[in-house]
Formats: C-alpha cells, sequence, structure tokens
C-alpha cells in the first residue's frame, strides 16, 4: 500500500493538470535545476525504497515521461490542413544515426492512410512481359534487402531560403529521417514481372486520399530501389505507409511512394503534379528545373542549437548529422567562427552509402561568443555550399534543396539564435 | 446483355493470360496474373500526350456549376484561393518576381496533369468521386478561366493532350547539379577564409516560430 502510494505521488507530480508542452517544460526545468536533495547522495532515492512497474504494464514500451518533450512539432501556419501538411523530426534530442520510428517526420498530402494487410495488394502493369498483383505475404517470399538509408524531404529547409527564419533545429531541418528498411529490391519484383525494352520509366503511386505519383526513371530502379514493409525491425509505421512504402535512396522523399498499390512502366515520364506543379524548382529569371531528384550534401549541428542552449563553460562537445544522396560522407568541418577557420570533426561509424551520419567534436567555452557552422564533403567531393553560393544561381523562390550551411550564434549567455550571415 | 457478354469475354482472355504464361520466365513464381479488369479499375494516370485519357467531354459552361458545388469553398468562386488553400487562376507573368503565384494557368506546363490530379485526389477528402465528365467538364471550366479555351470549347480524351499550357516552355532538363563552387579534391578553404561574418538576420526577430521553443 505504501509502495502504490509513492508511485502515485511521484507520477501525479509530473502529469497534475498540465499539457503536453508545460509537462516537457516542467520536466526539463526539473531535470536541469530543480533536483529533489531528498533523492540526493548521501539520502536513498524515494524510487529505491519502492518497487517499480512490473512486466507487462507497457506491452508496448514507451519512452520515459520525462522525454516527453521528444516529439516531432508542426508549424500550424505553414499549411491549410493538417492532413495535407509536415511535421518535423526533433533531431536536437537524438543521439547514433538512427531515428526512432514514431519520431520519423511525417509529411502527408491526403492524411495517414490505414490499410488492413489482408486487403493490401501491389499491382505491376504497363511495359512489363506479365502484369502481376502481389499480396504482402506474397513480397515477403522474396529474397530480402536491410538497408539503413535516410529520407529528405526536398523542402527541407525550405522556409530558410531568404533569410534565418525559424529558431530551431527542428523545424529548419527536421524533415530528415534515418531508418533501416527491410524490403525486397525492386529488381527482384522484375524478375517475376519481366520487364519491355521499351520500358524506360516508372509511375509509382499511391492508394491514399491524395493518389500520390511520381515518375522514377528505369535507371534508378534497377539500382537500388526497395519495396518496403519494415523500419528499425518492425512494421512500417501507419504514417510511414503501412504496410508497404517505396524507397528511393539519396533522392527526395515525396517520391518513396507510401501506401504503395501500383508501379506502372512506361516509355515517357507522366508528369504528375507532384514533379509538375510542385517539386520543381523556381529560378530568379522564372524558369524552373525539372526532375532535380537528388538530395545534395548537408549537415547540421544538433547540439548546441536554439533548442539546446550550451550551459556548461569548460569542455563541451557538439554533435551533429551529416549525409548526402550521392554516397557516402567523407567529412565533416566544424568552425566556431562563421566559417573563416575550420576543424575536421570526428565521423563515428557506422558511415553508409546514403544514410545518416554522426559527427562530434570536443570544444572549450569560456563564455565568449560563438558563430557555429558545419559543412559536410561526400565522397564524390562535393562539398556543402553557403546560401550566397546556392542563391547566386538559383536565387530565393526555389523552395527546395536547400542544403546550404547554416549559422547557430551562441550568446555570452549561452543561448542560441538560428542567424544569417552576409 | 452487351455487358454481360463483354465481361465473360473479358474473364475468358484474363484466363487465357493466366493460364500461357504460368511460370514461365518466371524466376520465383509468386504472385498472381493481374486481369484486364483489375487493371483498368486502378490504371488511372493520364500522360501530357493524352495516353490514359478516359472517354468523356465537358466544356467551361457546364462545369462552372460543378466547380462551384465541389470546388469553390476551398479554391474560390473565381479560382483565387480561400485563405491558404492553393488559388488555380491568375500570376500570369509573376514567375520572376519577388513573389512568384504559381497556379495552373501560370506554372502548370499540361492540361492532362490537372485532369490525373483532379480526377484521382479531388475534390480534398473526396478522392475518385467525380465522374470522367465531371472531371473533364471542371477542367475545362479552369483552363477557361485562365483564358486558356473558349467556354464552349469541349474537352474530351481526344484533346486533352494537344492543350497548350501558357508554361509549358517553362521547365528546364536534364538536372544541372553539381552546380555550386567545386573543389576538385574536396578541400575546401581551412584557415582565414573569406567569408561575410556579418550578421544580418536572426529567425528571432522574424518571429513565426511555434510557440514552445520560444526561450
Amino acid at each position: 500500500m505504501t509502495d502504490k502510494k509513492k508511485l502515485i505521488s511521484r507520477r501525479s507530480l509530473f502529469s497534475s493538470g498540465a499539457g503536453l508542452g508545460a509537462l516537457a517544460l516542467t520536466t526539463k526545468s526539473l531535470l536541469a535545476k530543480e533536483a529533489n536533495k531528498k533523492n540526493l547522495p548521501p539520502n536513498v532515492p524515494e524510487w529505491t525504497e519502492a518497487l517499480g512497474e512490473g512486466v507487462d504494464v507497457n506491452p508496448y514500451g514507451m519512452p520515459s515521461e520525462f522525454e516527453s518533450h521528444v516529439v516531432r512539432r508542426n508549424v500550424e501556419w505553414l499549411t491549410a490542413s493538417t492532413e495535407s501538411s509536415v511535421n518535423f523530426t526533433p533531431l536536437q534530442d537524438l543521439e547514433g544515426i538512427v531515428t526512432p520510428n514514431g519520431l520519423c517526420f511525417e509529411r502527408h498530402h491526403g492524411g495517414t492512410t490505414i490499410i488492413n494487410p489482408a486487403d493490401y495488394r501491389l499491382m505491376i502493369n504497363g511495359l512489363v512481359d506479365r502484369e502481376m498483383i502481389f499480396t504482402l505475404d506474397d513480397l515477403k517470399r522474396f529474397p530480402q534487402v536491410n538497408k539503413f538509408h535516410f529520407l529528405e524531404c526536398a523542402a527541407n529547409g525550405g522556409m530558410e531560403w531568404r533569410g534565418a527564419q525559424l529558431n530551431g533545429c527542428q523545424y529548419t531541418f527536421g524533415m530528415v529521417h534515418n531508418v533501416q528498411y527491410t524490403g525486397v529490391k525492386l529488381s527482384d519484383l522484375l524478375l517475376e514481372t519481366g520487364l519491355k525494352n521499351s520500358a524506360k520509366w516508372i509511375l509509382a503511386e499511391g492508394s491514399d486520399s491524395s493518389g500520390m505519383t511520381r515518375s522514377i526513371p528505369i535507371e534508378k530502379i534497377k539500382d537500388d530501389c526497395i519495396v518496403a514493409w519494415a523500419m528499425n525491425g518492425e512494421a512500417l509505421r501507419p504514417e510511414q505507409g503501412y504496410p508497404v512504402r517505396l524507397v528511393v535512396p539519396g533522392w527526395e522523399g515525396n517520391m518513396w511512394v507510401k501506401w504503395l498499390r501500383r508501379l506502372e512502366f512506361g516509355d515517357k515520364p507522366y508528369m504528375t503534379r507532384e514533379e509538375t506543379s510542385k517539386y520543381t524548382d523556381l529560378l530568379s529569371d522564372g524558369n524552373a528545373r525539372m526532375f532535380t531528384w537528388v538530395m545534395d550534401a548537408k549537415s547540421v549541428i544538433t547540439s548546441p542549437c536554439p533548442e539546446k542552449p550550451v550551459i556548461h563553460k569548460g569542455f563541451n562537445q557538439i554533435r551533429g548529422l551529416a549525409w548526402s544522396g550521392r554516397g557516402k560522407i567523407k567529412r565533416v568541418d566544424v568552425s566556431f567562427d562563421g566559417g573563416k577557420n575550420w576543424n575536421t570533426a570526428q565521423l563515428h561509424p557506422p558511415i553508409l552509402d546514403k544514410s545518416l551520419t554522426r559527427f562530434t567534436i570536443p570544444f572549450e567555452w569560456s563564455g565568449e561568443e560563438l558563430l557555429l557552422q558545419s559543412r559536410a564533403i561526400d565522397e564524390t567531393n562535393y562539398v556543402q555550399p553557403t546560401i550566397q553560393e546556392l542563391q547566386k544561381i538559383r536565387g530565393v523562390n526555389s523552395i527546395y534543396h536547400n542544403n546550404s550551411i547554416a549559422t547557430w550564434l551562441v550568446a555570452k549567455s549561452g543561448k542560441v539564435d538560428n542567424v544569417r550571415l552576409g | 446483355m452487351l455487358g454481360l457478354v463483354k465481361f465473360l469475354f473479358l474473364i475468358m482472355i484474363s484466363l487465357s493470360i493466366s493460364f500461357s504464361s504460368h511460370a514461365e520466365n518466371r524466376k520465383y513464381n509468386i504472385g498472381k496474373i493481374a486481369t484486364k479488369i483489375e487493371i483498368a479499375g486502378w490504371d488511372i494516370d493520364v500522360r501530357p500526350d493524352g495516353v490514359g485519357a478516359p472517354k468523356g467531354s465537358g466544356n467551361a459552361i457546364d462545369g462552372e456549376e460543378i466547380y462551384v458545388n465541389r470546388c469553390a469553398s476551398c479554391h474560390g468562386d473565381f479560382g483565387e484561393g480561400v485563405d491558404r488553400w492553393p488559388a488555380l487562376v491568375g500570376g500570369d507573368g509573376t514567375l520572376a518576381s519577388h513573389d512568384p503565384e504559381k497556379t495552373t494557368g501560370s506554372y502548370w506546363p499540361y492540361a492532362s496533369t490537372i485532369f490525373d490530379y483532379v480526377y484521382r485526389s479531388m475534390p480534398f477528402g473526396e478522392a475518385q468521386t467525380l465522374t470522367h465528365d465531371e472531371t473533364y467538364k471542371i477542367v475545362a471550366y479552369l483552363l477557361n478561366m485562365n483564358e486558356i479555351i473558349d467556354e464552349d470549347f469541349v474537352l474530351s480524351e481526344k484533346n486533352i493532350g494537344k492543350i497548350k499550357m501558357p508554361n509549358a516552355g517553362g521547365f528546364s532538363l536534364p538536372d544541372p547539379r553539381p552546380d555550386v563552387t567545386k573543389y576538385k579534391d574536396g578541400q575546401p578553404c581551412m584557415k582565414n577564409c573569406n567569408v561575410p561574418v556579418k550578421i544580418i538576420g536572426k529567425a528571432r526577430d522574424i518571429d513565426v516560430t511555434p510557440d514552445d521553443e520560444k526561450s
């Protein structure tokens, strides 16, 4: 009885009358500043005296209640409805290179579709020898692959073309996630359907209410595309395309069609809404680039950042992520003075093809102002550009493919701001 | 009766296909052959050259009423867009300006894409409930509001691939990237680099970041 009371009182401390945001702040501030001295040495903490919860209290385990601030967030004013909208991965709170499934950013054009796997069918039609239909069980009988890949929305950082606009790592870089996919290579499915020589393009189509469609050239299909049913060891999450999505490694996220229902082979691109009126890059002369599929090399310092101020003077760690749609990350440099001088960071294995790569670099902080930047270099020797280099060629109306170097200003107080240098 | 005969005929065709190609040249022998009827129900895409356009027709005069009933609550009576829902009309000559307006008239390169998109995903939340004729009528109405076709022009599967859109020539291929400064050896400047380090803008001052991230 006493044990139970203690459990309840401890839990109620963090949940009484507080909304999610307030709870997160309370938890954060308690963690950072307001330790309960009764739990500190030499005292025996209250949790040691009581039993914890038994097994099966949470048949599907969830993060600690103290991590409730680690959630996806959206920017309400960006879109007209939440069904055709986006939210952002909290990169500032993550470690390593794996994005937990529940934190992978969402981008829907017609809401999250719910499909009973018994009702799932994948149709392959058009310029193939045999037009076919596969069930989910059918797909799982094929030889499988397990690959880590990043998925980045082409509009990640799209609000920052004209200047520093959103004050957060999550909002400026969070339309990216990195998970291990399990699926069948699309080229293996083609061994079953056969492929006509005239087939040059594929139309990938979703069964959601947006009927998402994108054209993909046959070379990419044969190279490394995967029809995936699992992420990080479990079934795809509904918001990530359950039961089946397309994986198009290194290419813009919009092409990774979720709730995949059909693959049609043709001799020409289909020019769908998503590759003409959207996901085309408008230049300053009024012309637009089309079929800009590859996500170029990019990096971000995930801590410190606007959400993660520098609290301690002395020894600190800079942590960040780098990725490239053209291959592996070769090197990441970090600057403390706005790009005048650079130091090479440590890359943490595994360093995988078209995957997020973790980097760190230590620094001593004595309370001076810093202008933090990171710069990724990939195995093709492509160097992540400055925003000025991008603007010079593409103007400021492009929306998509902003892979420029960001700047975090660390103030003397330790507070961090997203700023633009010029 | 004719429909039943046609249906049985298609069943026979599909059976003969599935028998004749069973396991032939197939590596794993997994999955089933799709019938023509199954494919017809899902194969709804329409290409710029008109391939895939379903039989049907309609003009802008007939499209107005359907547009007002099914589209205008979000896109406005004149295609001007309500709140943050997209405008469908106007924007001519704005693409090279500071505030480009990308509408079906000013930006979309192919009329086929409007048909394909409206049929597969509109009205928002009521996807694939429009008939082919209704879709042709709505597309004709949009093209007419954008002054691309006359109000009595009958749009159909025969001519949707021939409509010339104002911005058809506004797109460039192939992708020219990497298009920024290249370093042959991947060795950019490391020390005393000549870069601007003056702070010219702060996201905090713009003040559009959602509240729970403000400090």
